[in-house]
């Protein structure tokens, strides 16, 4: 047996080594520019992670734009319902909360022909809809329950959405608590606006009196005490520019894995 | 190359998966399960997070956000890896060749014979120093073709939007805390592999095997070559 060669640099390798590394930067060029036009990067692309981030987004979105969550059946409901830990609620929250929240008020503005503001009855005047799904958080826990509410879709349209829209932010009444999501996500059918669980109100600790549900992402994704939403096409006006408080935070803007 | 880009990817993978687990250290079988829920078993540490009733008055610092970037990006780059090794490796018989075992070793008196060998770390011989022998051919071809479609399936599996396109890929498993469960013991399997992995290469000789498994070489002293 003898000693393999590793062999001398050629010239030919050479040569098609150095035009097969300028095809691949000018193809990864090109990709960027579909990817971009697309929708495919994520806010969050900047930084060391980016590319892992980018690859996540760019497929679950080539995969999985309009899959529908796993629904459960009502055995499947967990017993008792599981209110995950939340830091005590501001004194704005208690004040709405002593009113019985007839004072809560979703707001509804920027790329929208007709900025808006409801009301928790409103809101529940709009066609009701169920599902049966999971939370699951990203430290690994998990709970399965019945939601009701109204799909963020069904909203969107009577405010009517401008057709160069890409993303919808949403905060919480709790400071530095917001999100984004993208188009698809925010008119897919199982997106609601939730304000009942397991066949009664929303309990403030599941996000009540209005969360807003996002069932085929992370649970972090789906905020809770909900009073604004802003449409836009461009997330880079707010905050940091990195898409939503998640990344500000340390943890992926979308978080659909 | 690959061998050393799965390396760094399998610690990253390591290190970052271990910090997730650690904010929240219990395990279940099933769709969900929570701190209100009946453990199938709890690591016996700390947790990250203050109100996992760990039973420790003790929280550990909480790393989750860079570790879940990291864990993610190392799996993807982990994954493209592996199937060029994969494509490379059936396209150039290295699977056949190199790791589908010989028939002869198969036999029962040449494998017990292997299996003497192993238990009496014998060193391996010149001839051995250019193959695998057949305890290592058949716990590379389990690790390659068993255990990591097993940890990257588990792992798909807990992933809320992909389950949504394949839901049978977690239902056959019987449900998203059954996935997290088994991708716990399949990396546990994975560590037992790493370390049997570099105790082997220490019997062999740590110097003579790095520079073989970087340059592609055997030294042979003397006459051969």
């Amino acid at each position: 047996m003898s000693e393999q060669s590793t062999g001398k640099l050629s010239r030919r390798k050479l040569i098609t080594t150095g035009l097969a590394a300028t095809a691949g930067i000018a193809g990864l060029g090109v990709a960027a520019r579909i990817a971009q036009k697309y929708g495919l990067i994520p806010p969050d692309h900047g930084g060391i992670y980016g590319l892992g981030e980018t690859l996540t987004y760019a497929s679950q979105r080539l995969l999985t734009r309009h899959s529908l969550a796993r629904e459960f059946s009502r055995s499947q409901i967990s017993k008792p319902p599981f209110p995950n830990e939340m830091a005590p609620p501001s004194d704005a929250f208690k004040h709405l909360q002593s009113g019985g929240f007839t004072d809560w008020r979703l707001v509804i503005d920027g790329m929208v022909a007709r900025p808006s503001s409801f009301s928790l009855d409103q809101l529940k005047s709009y066609p009701s809809r169920s599902q049966i799904t999971m939370v699951q958080c990203e430290e690994g826990w998990s709970y399965i329950a019945e939601w009701h509410g109204t799909p963020l879709s069904h909203v969107l349209e009577t405010v009517e959405v401008l057709p160069q829209a890409r993303y919808v932010v949403y905060y919480s009444i709790e400071p530095d608590w917001w999100e984004s999501i993208d188009m698809a996500d925010a008119l897919h059918p199982q997106t609601f606006l939730t304000y009942g669980m397991n066949g009664d109100v929303l309990p403030v600790g599941n996000g009540g009196p209005l969360r807003l549900r996002v069932p085929r992402q992370l649970g972090y994704k789906s905020v809770k005490f909900i009073t604004h939403l802003t449409v836009t096409d461009n997330l880079k006006k707010f905050g940091k520019g990195l898409g939503s408080a998640a990344p500000e935070g340390g943890y992926a803007w979308y978080a659909g894995i | 190359m690959t061998h050393w880009i799965t390396t760094l990817c399998f610690l990253a993978l390591l290190v970052s998966g271990l910090e997730i687990v650690i904010s929240h250290p219990r395990f279940y079988w099933g769709e969900t399960g929570n701190d209100l829920t009946q453990p199938l078993f709890k690591l016996p540490i700390p947790a990250s997070r203050n109100f996992v009733p760990t039973g420790y008055g003790y929280v550990l610092p909480d790393q989750n956000g860079w570790s879940r970037y990291l864990h993610f990006q190392a799996a993807w780059i982990v994954v493209l890896t592996g199937l060029l090794y994969a494509v490379w490796g059936l396209f150039k018989g290295h699977f056949r060749i190199n790791l589908l075992p010989r028939k002869a070793d198969l036999a029962r008196r040449a494998f017990s014979n292997s299996i003497f060998n192993h238990l009496r770390f014998k060193r391996p011989s010149e001839e051995e120093a250019w193959s695998y022998n057949v305890l290592q051919r058949l716990s590379y071809l389990f690790v390659i073709f068993v255990l990591f479609p097993l940890v990257i399936w588990t792992g798909l599996a807990m992933s809320p939007a992909f389950v949504s396109s394949f839901p049978a890929s977690v239902n056959v498993l019987g449900g998203q805390q059954s996935a997290r469960t088994l991708h716990f013991f399949v990396t546990i399997a994975l560590v037992l592999f790493l370390v049997v992995h570099v105790v082997m290469i220490f019997v062999a000789g740590f110097w003579g095997r790095m520079r073989a498994m970087i340059t592609g070489r055997v030294a042979i002293p003397t006459e051969r070559s």
